[in-house]
């Protein structure tokens, strides 16, 4: 619901700004172009997978980094593992060059070789400058990734400091 | 209107024995329709009737005013029955109004064209073609926009997911929405074209048979059913695009936002 919130899908109140500009001085399609959303489970509107991305070729690098190959583009949709669906959705939202990028459990679904090829793409994006905020139940990868932790917890926010030096892959 | 013969009272009672006929047969096989098909054939006896006085009064009086006001009572009781037939309704006065404006505009646009164009009678707000050529429009709009809307909020709910998808990629409110757009509006278009391509061969349509009963050569009466076929795929055409596009206006914000919490809570039918 926070993602969502931040995303600005759902009404919301509250102050949201991005390198100082308030959000409500941007147009909603230009600020989800800035800030990226990925849900727990992403949405398809065409039949294959190629009808997805604007530019293919753009994709298919980062496609083939998460282990899949490039022939995906003709996959269908319909015959996806959950796992596929939660890669291609992150190459979908990564290709768009978003200044922030919200995920909402990204690796729920997948192998630990997968998890790993996820957490060490989205480490290099990091350090190219790319904001994340990544919701996850896993304590030990919000250990490896995060550089803030942030926990809900009976319904109230506090924020963990401590001994999580940024130890990027 | 040579040929023309007129029923009497003792004809349709004749008739009427046909609709006795079937309540037998419900008792017989116990079927337990008798009631309602007795209450049916009574009150499309009653209603018809007293259509018959009003239309003869309209007619004799060939008044703007009532006229107006027949053809405001058809547009609001065709609302209804568009808010009748969803679903899921829009919240508020939306749920009435979008159905019931749209078809306000295109039917009455349509006839008002008909009737300045083609048929011209004098005045051309003569009610005795209005009121006819506006009731055929009105049924096919009102069949089209019901089935627009509902198609359209019924499947922003269940492609709710591939919507956002595109929302969250920075799509504006109306390229997300498109493929349910363009559905919906499909479906509101298939009846007029089905009907369009099934007439003369499958059926033939109410008003030319009318007119050829009532003595009119058939190849004249042909003329006008084709003239109302255009007339009723356009207003229909008209009516759906204005209702659908009125919808997803309604069901998305300024914020380029997915609004289902503007529809209501589901119908029981």
């Amino acid at each position: 619901m926070l993602l969502r919130a931040i995303a600005d899908l759902d009404p919301n109140q509250g102050l949201v700004s991005l390198e100082g500009r308030d959000r409500s001085t941007i147009p909603g399609p230009e600020w989800r172009r800035l800030v990226g959303y990925m849900p727990a489970e992403p949405g398809w509107w065409a039949e294959t997978v190629g009808e997805h991305f604007g530019d293919w070729t753009a994709a298919a690098a980062v496609v083939t980094n998460l282990g899949l190959p490039e022939e995906a583009k003709s996959w269908p949709i319909a015959r996806l593992s959950t796992g596929e669906r939660l890669r291609l959705a992150l190459v979908r939202a990564l290709i768009m060059q978003p200044k922030v990028l919200l995920l909402d459990e990204p690796t729920a679904a997948l192998d630990a070789a997968s998890v790993a090829a996820v957490e060490s793409l989205i480490a290099i994006r990091i350090r190219a400058g790319l904001a994340v905020l990544w919701v996850t139940h896993d304590a030990d990868q919000a250990g490896r990734i995060a550089r803030r932790r942030l926990v809900v917890e009976a319904g109230s926010v506090r924020e963990e400091v401590g001994q999580w030096p940024a130890t990027l892959p | 209107m040579a040929s023309y013969i007129a029923l009497s009272y003792w004809d349709l009672a004749l008739a009427s024995v046909l609709v006795l006929i079937d309540a037998v047969l419900s008792v017989l096989f116990g079927l337990q329709i008798h009631r309602s098909l007795l209450v049916a054939a009574i009150r499309m006896a009653v209603q018809l009737t007293v259509i018959g006085l009003v239309l003869t009064a309209l007619f004799s009086l060939v008044s703007p005013l009532w006229t107006g006001l027949a053809v405001l009572a058809m547009i609001l009781l065709a609302g209804q029955e568009v808010m009748q037939r969803q679903d899921r309704r829009l919240s508020g006065l939306w749920s009435f109004g979008l159905g019931t404006g749209c078809m306000m505009m295109s039917s009455v646009l349509v006839t008002a064209f008909a009737l300045l164009t083609a048929i011209r009678p004098s005045p051309w707000y003569d009610p005795r073609y209005a009121i006819p050529l506006l009731g055929m429009i009105l049924g096919n709009c009102m069949t089209g926009i019901a089935l627009g809307l509902n198609t359209l909020t019924t499947s922003l709910m269940l492609r709710r997911a591939s919507v956002e998808a595109q929302l969250m990629l920075g799509a504006t409110r109306w390229d997300a929405a498109a493929p349910v757009t363009r559905d919906a509006l499909r479906s509101a278009l298939m009846p007029t074209i089905n009907s369009m391509s099934a007439t003369g061969l499958v059926s033939l349509p109410g008003m030319m048979t009318g007119q050829i009963l009532s003595g009119v050569p058939p190849v004249e009466a042909v003329k006008y059913q084709i003239l109302v076929m255009f007339l009723i795929a356009g207003g229909t055409g008209f009516g759906a695009v204005a209702a659908v596009l009125g919808g997803v206006y309604r069901l998305t914000d300024a914020r380029h936002r997915l609004r289902l919490d503007r529809l209501g809570t589901a119908q029981a039918m």
